[in-house]
């Protein structure tokens, strides 16, 4: 008797890392108890997954879009959750944390059907059906341009047509090196932007300075295929506070609008910037550790005084500002500072600048959508010392919170960057 | 002080070839006059175009798959419009047909906008803005193999999986060659396809006969991902001759089911394709050339003929077969043949087997979906290298709509007949 394999299909098969996919599996016995499993290897060799349990209709079909998973790594209706569900297989180090490198190739994802309600030794079974998608973080066209001014390194991300484009200074926080796929994602969505590697483990000793920031930031308003009055900064972690400081007090970089993720105004070392080794040794004795020896530094921070100067005067900001805050953030008090910010900010009369968003139980890591949560992971300080840092969060409401959070991150940066202040188009054709 | 540009957007911008996309522009003036272009660059270095005008709304915003275009090469609310009504660049070479050759890279498209009611010199202007799209044959996991049987020469394309998956075995036309994008786009749709070269050409000495034919299915058929039983033919104008002869006269090849795309079932291959090729050289006094040096072919096949031995016996046919024509073919007699073929099937009884889809307007070349429509083309006769201008026929708009709407109608076909709802069995067994 013949019997084809049942028919599994993902759309698109090649995406955007931020586009919701559609994964249908038809041809199957009907009322069948089946597996959807996610296998991706990423670039350090290390395995992640996720699956759902579903059962199939009386036409033998499956929908990930319309069926609800009663089991696995996600439940409900989710369909992406064999994305953002995705962790780390059994056996695996602990402490990963999932991020790309190299961003001129796709994520791919091989998406699986095994029959029955499997939870583990997925490797072992043979699959009823399998194909892979592509997850890419560059659109066709965009341009990825190494940055090698003496006083900047970084990398600049250029999406494809003649421009004028507006522009983004990307900053990551502590500890991070140079990291690419949050630009590359921007350019994808029609901004020049700029990804500096600010922190490097290989060079705790050297200086950091606003002239750093403030050479980057004229580096992308002087760049011909730039809209000069319309960049912006954004930041997460210690870059928010990179970005409110030259909010404040650069008299050079004027920022047309500013995103913070999960940062604070509070000022954490005795120089204005510090490595990340010398923030660790000014603050080793308000660190805890939990029972899982996880190590949380959001008390560093913690009681945020009324004292000028132990922040950054915000008081002072003169462009839009979204903040972003998780309310599990274990790394930074994000959400106290986003409160004292506001009422800084609302005794100068400038608080209608300030859009405050926050996510119940998210932790500090929002990353772009349907990447995995990542609750703990291990972070270098230099080449020898690192480490297990608490993020905080709850996978379903930290995914939850990454999506509608990057939705209304791409709204605010074109509502401030492609519209004037009348909210007329800026584009005088 | 520099100026923000608009914002050109297409979703997705990797898709097949045979998908949906959106685009849009936010961040214009309101009301203004733009139009947006399509512009790609063949493998044989031609350029290809197609553009709509439009207007933007009160937020300055034009969404084409809701938005009329008020002219251009398209009009009216056409979502791909910038894709099948593309048609060489102005001083162009004549006769030139759009067609991938490499599968496996994709077809790359640049979508720009331009200020006002653009009908010419685009690559001239500055843009607005543009955004480039890519098209893809393969599915991202799909294998392409050379078949280097001694005896059958082709490419097979398998879906990504452990299989069995059903199978095509897809043949092209009189114009020859090994053309690979169809399987290619089959196999991403979960089929294993494979594309046969097989027509003679100047050089080749041997024949092509039934029995290669048969072997190509039996390589199919035996293939180690493949279900034995739920092998297709698919057939596009002489390949219907071919697909036909197989499924009626074969006895070895039980194809579960025919598709067969602007064809005839006149002049059976029973043995030799040759010896029908020559058949119908008999007839080509009977071809008409038009005013403008255009050669219309399909008075070979006609009227349609009486006697039995020139027509495929498809009273005999014992599978589902889906029949596609375009109503405006001047390449092939197709509806006349179609008509002779509903005649001939109801007397034998076996009518219930056959699902007709005509189209009119369209022409003899009914492609993938999105794909330029060609009216004309140059062609060069396989068998002796003789050059002429083929008129296909088919409007481009109607052409368009049939494009679309028969390969939906085909992969539900070839879907429904070829994938078996999988028995419900306990968990050892599978």
């Amino acid at each position: 008797m013949s019997r084809t394999c049942p028919l599994l299909t993902v759309q698109p098969s090649r995406g955007l890392v931020d586009e919701k996919f559609v994964i249908t599996v038809k041809h199957l016995p009907p009322k069948q108890e089946v597996t959807l499993y996610s296998l991706h290897e990423c670039e350090n060799g290390n395995f992640w997954e996720a699956f759902g349990h579903y059962v199939s209709d009386p036409q033998g079909a499956v929908s990930g879009t319309d069926d609800a998973s009663v089991g696995g790594t996600y439940e409900g209706i989710e369909p992406m959750g064999l994305l953002w569900s995705m962790r780390p297989v059994p056996g695996s180090k602990p402490g990963l944390r999932l991020r790309k490198k190299n961003v001129q190739t796709p994520v791919v994802v091989q998406i699986f059907v095994y029959m029955g309600h499997l939870n583990q030794g997925f490797r072992e079974q043979v699959a009823l059906a399998c194909s892979p998608v592509e997850r890419w973080y560059m659109a066709p066209g965009v341009q990825r341009v190494d940055v090698t001014d003496p006083l900047v390194r970084g990398t600049l991300f250029l999406p494809p047509g003649p421009g004028p484009f507006p522009a983004i200074l990307d900053m990551w926080g502590i500890g991070g090196g140079l990291v690419e796929y949050r630009s590359a994602l921007l350019a994808s969505h029609g901004f020049v932007s700029m990804t500096l590697e600010y922190h490097s483990v290989k060079k705790v000793k050297a200086d950091i300075h606003l002239l750093h920031f403030e050479k980057a930031f004229r580096i992308l308003q002087e760049h011909p295929l730039v809209a000069s009055e319309c960049v912006a900064l954004l930041g997460l972690s210690y870059g928010c506070y990179i970005s409110l400081y030259m909010a404040v007090h650069s008299e050079v970089a004027k920022p047309r609008c500013c995103v913070c993720i999960n940062g604070s105004h509070v000022k954490s070392t005795k120089t204005a910037f510090a490595p990340a080794l010398e923030f660790f040794k000014q603050n080793m004795s308000k660190m805890h550790i939990d029972k899982e020896n996880c190590v949380i530094w959001k008390d560093i921070l913690l009681p945020i005084s009324s004292d000028l100067d132990t922040k950054l005067d915000v008081r002072k900001i003169k462009c839009p500002l979204l903040f972003v805050n998780g309310l599990d953030d274990q790394s930074l008090p994000a959400a106290e500072s986003a409160e004292d910010m506001h009422m800084m900010m609302e005794k100068a009369g400038n608080s209608h600048l300030l859009t405050v968003l926050s996510y119940p139980e998210t932790g500090h890591l929002i990353e772009p959508p349907y990447s995995p949560h990542c609750r703990a992971s291990i972070l270098f300080l230099d080449s020898s010392l690192y480490m297990m840092m608490l993020w905080g969060g709850q996978s379903k409401p930290h995914a939850d919170a990454q999506e509608q959070s990057w939705r209304k991150i791409l709204e605010f940066l074109q509502q401030h960057l492609y519209y004037g202040k009348d909210s007329a188009p800026l584009s005088r054709l | 002080m520099s100026r923000i540009r608009p914002l050109l957007t297409v979703q997705p911008c990797r898709g097949l070839v045979d998908e949906k996309f959106q685009i849009s522009v936010k961040y214009l003036p309101p009301k203004q006059e733009v139009t947006l272009h399509s512009l790609l660059q063949s493998e044989d270095n031609n350029y290809w175009e197609a553009f709509g005008y439009y207007v933007s709304d009160a937020k300055g915003a034009v969404k084409v798959a809701e938005d009329a275009s008020v002219g251009g090469t398209y009009e009216g609310i056409e979502a791909m419009g910038l894709l099948w009504s593309m048609r060489p660049e102005p001083g162009s070479k004549p006769g030139l047909r759009l067609r991938k050759e490499n599968v496996e890279s994709p077809v790359v498209v640049q979508i720009s906008v331009y200020k006002g009611h653009l009908s010419q010199g685009f690559r001239k202007q500055v843009a607005l803005a543009c955004s480039t799209v890519e098209r893809w044959y393969m599915a991202p996991g799909v294998q392409r193999v050379d078949v280097t049987d001694p005896e059958v020469r082709g490419t097979l394309f398998l879906p990504p999986g452990p299989g069995p998956f059903p199978a095509v075995l897809d043949i092209w036309g009189g114009s020859g060659g090994l053309v690979e994008y169809r399987s290619a786009l089959l196999a991403s749709h979960g089929f294993a396809s494979m594309t046969l070269e097989y027509m003679p050409y100047e050089g080749r000495k041997s024949d092509v006969n039934m029995a290669y034919f048969e072997k190509a299915f039996g390589f199919l058929q035996e293939h180690f991902l493949v279900d034995s039983k739920s092998v297709a033919l698919l057939g596009l104008s002489f390949g219907c001759n071919v697909c036909l002869s197989m499924a009626v006269y074969s006895e070895v090849v039980q194809p579960k089911c025919c598709v067969c795309i602007s064809g005839t079932h006149l002049y059976p291959v029973k043995s030799s394709t040759l010896s029908v090729l020559k058949e119908l050289e008999k007839q080509t006094h009977k071809i008409h050339v038009d005013e403008k040096n255009r050669t219309i072919m399909k008075g070979i096949l006609l009227p349609v003929p009486t006697d039995p031995n020139l027509k495929t016996e498809v009273g005999k046919i014992k599978c589902p077969l889906l029949f596609i024509i375009g109503l405006d073919d001047e390449n092939w007699p197709v509806a006349e043949s179609m008509e002779d073929m509903q005649k001939m099937m109801e007397e034998a009884g076996n009518s219930h087997l056959l699902t007709a889809l005509s189209y009119p307007g369209a022409g003899h070349l009914i492609e993938i979906p999105y794909t330029p429509h060609c009216r004309t083309s140059r062609y060069i006769s396989p068998q002796h290298g003789k050059k002429m201008t083929l008129l296909w026929g088919g409007r481009t708009k109607p052409h368009a709509d049939a494009q679309e709407h028969s390969w939906g109608e085909i992969i539900e076909f070839l879907q429904k007949h070829l994938y078996s709802g999988m028995d419900p069995e306990p968990l050892s067994r599978m």
